[in-house]
């Protein structure tokens, strides 16, 4: 592999995690998807650069998944979602913007320290890759987990689901890339667009979780 | 030859995920339920016959010592639980919180559910093993909602985040494997064929063994309800239809537990890799004891069992960590106990709400007096369910147990102090519904009892004979997990 082979690869997949963290901090719904959709589109153009280096070109079936998919038609039910529930203003995160972004620095340091040391056998890509990787997982976790709304955490899945891509197709000659890539997408497209929203919205006319927790019947 | 054998590998996968299709565009849903019966059923003749004629190992598909009982054991359930979720269906139908559309969907989720597990198990490529789990939890989590209550979407929801994250995991586990592997066996297919990995495995870098197998037992864990991953499962057991709570827990918690098994005999081909023994045996025990003591509090039939499915998923986890011939002998065992008990149970149960028209544990007494074949029938599967002697759960905890005190007697008293608890919250919670004051209705029930005393005849049998080929087959097994 060549140096600028190398660089490119590494640079697209710093941006990732850069955009991880750009969605930690969105407090509107919008730009949050908007946000998302830039990560999708960094995503596809990652292993768009993996399929072109390995010479692989099943991999381009799993970037134009990524940027036909999540960054278009997922962004634009989402809005719509977004839109029509009136739910615009609402991320409310459960902890203070300062702290998760702190606590996302301490994950990615925590990725990396684990990462390196581990894989140190590995090719210097893969281990780099794997490190950012696991860091966008992190960040993904961190969002679903600091997020009382639907929405954001659907997003946060998402995102956590662009990390694991991004180590797959990282992962040189892995088979079944694209059938993963597919698999989750069916996951997200049958769940949370076809089915959930929808039927929360129905139900509660918000999609706010907490909401949801307080029509938690006494039967526990 | 091999090639019967191939043809019934296809059929265990093939004729659930037609009967899918076919279901769902069906409309009449008397009919679909007899389909149901008759694919699941054909699905278990195919399983049976792969007990004669085995195909060879291909890089996708394999069947091997490990994984035929639990085909076997699989469809048997989805089989005897279609048998099941037929009256109770009916039941649902006649008080409306089922409709015929919704019914469509629960048959072909029902039949995709069992194509996915089966698929999980004869997989011999851990990234194809992997895209069934998430295709289990897919249909898992679409029928826990099923019943569009705001409970029910809740555990959906709360199943749907925290299932995926464990997927999601476990992926990322899979993906380290696979870096691991194909440093050493070259890139491609053969890096994720399961066999390739077991005789590969003492070549592996170390590290990244140690590293992957940390986030499959984190991922796979979390589908397989460990303690502190398990939030998702009361809720999804007790807001679901009653003939999921029974899959849930009979199937899919095995199936995940089995694909975790899978990953520790590659660990266990490598001399320096981390034993996985400790880390299982903590989230074992720590499983065990903390549903031990919610099953005092809980005020929910179907909530009570779940707690005593997680209880159970802690012991086996940690006679697997225990490791040796003994305590995996125990293990299989209890697994297969396990499976047909909790999934009588909950065929028990899903009758019992039904009567009574509530699952809240305090409108539910005196069952023996005002439901006398199903009042008894779960005294017997809970009884079964608590360890009591001569059922064949007993005998599963007591070789469990055995083992254990020779080697480490501390955790052994640890062990059997959580079993003890568990215990006397069952009984305090039977002696309850069964025998109280009766209250709620006393109106019969025109159901079919067949499945729960089949399965609890089964039970019955293995605490006092297992067939000889068994034994043989579970100690061979028992050897191959080291």
């Amino acid at each position: 592999m060549t140096g600028l082979e190398f660089d490119v690869a590494h640079v697209l997949a710093g941006g990732l995690v850069l955009v991880s963290f750009m969605l930690l901090y969105q407090d509107r719904m919008y730009p949050l998807i908007s946000v998302f959709a830039l990560q999708a589109v960094v995503l596809s153009l990652s292993v768009a650069w993996q399929a072109f280096v390995q010479n692989a070109p099943h991999l381009f079936i799993t970037a134009s998944i990524a940027l036909g998919f999540k960054a278009i038609v997922i962004p634009v039910a989402l809005h719509r979602i977004v839109h029509r529930l009136g739910i615009h203003r609402m991320v409310e995160p459960v902890v203070g913007l300062g702290p998760t972004m702190l606590f996302g620095i301490g994950l990615v340091a925590l990725s990396i320290g684990v990462m390196l040391p581990v894989t140190a056998q590995a090719n210097s890509l893969a281990r780099e890759d794997l490190a950012f990787s696991l860091a966008v997982i992190l960040l993904g976790l961190l969002m679903m987990v600091s997020r009382h709304n639907a929405v954001s955490q659907v997003i946060g899945f998402m995102s956590l689901e662009n990390g694991l891509i991004l180590a797959a197709s990282g992962a040189k000659g892995m088979p079944l890339v694209v059938e993963i890539s597919v698999a989750f997408s069916i996951l997200i497209a049958f769940i949370v667009i076809g089915i959930f929203l929808f039927r929360i919205r129905e139900r509660f006319d918000t999609v706010d979780l907490q909401a949801l927790q307080r029509f938690r019947g006494g039967q526990r | 030859m091999n090639n019967t054998g191939l043809i019934l590998v296809r059929a265990v996968l093939l004729v659930p995920a037609v009967a899918a299709a076919i279901l769902a565009l069906i409309p009449a849903y008397k009919l679909t339920a007899r389909l149901n019966i008759l694919a699941s059923l054909a699905t278990l003749v195919a399983a049976l016959l792969l007990l004669y004629k085995r195909p060879a190992p291909g890089l996708f598909l394999i069947v091997d010592d490990v994984n035929i009982i639990f085909i076997v054991l699989s469809t048997f359930v989805g089989f005897t639980t279609s048998v099941f979720s037929a009256s109770y269906i009916a039941h649902e139908l006649e008080i409306g919180r089922l409709t015929p559309v919704s019914l469509r969907f629960y048959h072909a989720m029902y039949q995709g559910l069992m194509a996915a597990m089966n698929l999980a198990l004869v997989a011999n490529n851990v990234g194809l093993m992997w895209v069934a789990v998430e295709m289990a939890t897919l249909t898992t989590v679409l029928m826990v909602g099923i019943y569009q209550t705001h409970e029910a979407l809740e555990a959906a929801w709360k199943y749907f985040i925290l299932g995926s994250v464990g997927i999601g995991l476990a992926l990322f586990g899979t993906i380290i494997v696979y870096m691991a592997a194909s440093s050493v066996v070259g890139e491609g297919l053969e890096a994720m064929a399961w066999t390739t990995l077991v005789k590969e495995a003492p070549h592996f870098d170390s590290d990244l063994l140690n590293l992957a197998f940390v986030f499959l037992l984190l991922g796979y864990g979390t589908k397989a309800g460990l303690v502190p991953l398990h939030a998702w499962l009361p809720d999804a057991h007790a807001e679901g239809p009653t003939p999921i709570s029974a899959v849930l827990s009979g199937l899919l918690l095995n199936v995940a537990l089995f694909t975790l098994l899978r990953f520790k005999i590659v660990m266990a081909g490598n001399p320096q890799a981390l034993a996985p023994g400790p880390l299982m045996v903590a989230l074992g025990l720590v499983s065990l004891v903390f549903a031990a003591f919610m099953l005092y509090r809980r005020k929910d039939i179907k909530r009570l069992f779940a707690y005593s499915s997680i209880e159970h998923m802690g012991i086996i986890t940690f006679a697997f960590g225990m490791a040796g011939p003994l305590a995996n002998f125990a293990a299989l065992l209890h697994m297969t106990m396990h499976s047909l008990t909790k999934s009588a149970i909950f065929f028990a149960v899903g009758h019992v709400a039904q009567a009574k028209g509530t699952q809240r544990l305090s409108d539910i007494r005196g069952l023996t007096e005002t439901h006398p074949v199903l009042g008894w029938g779960l005294l017997v599967g809970v009884m079964a369910i608590a360890g009591l002697p001569p059922l064949g759960i007993f005998m599963s905890e007591f070789l469990v147990v055995s083992s254990t005190v020779t080697r480490q007697p501390l955790l052994a008293l640890i062990l059997v102090a959580g079993l003890l608890v568990g215990f006397g919250g069952l009984l305090r919670q039977i002696i309850g519904i069964c025998f109280g004051p009766p209250q709620g209705s006393a109106a019969p029930l025109r159901v079919s009892y067949i499945p729960m005393f089949a399965h609890l005849g089964l039970v019955a049998l293995a605490g006092i004979y297992i067939p000889r080929p068994v034994v043989a087959w579970f100690q061979h097994v028992a050897r191959l997990l080291g």
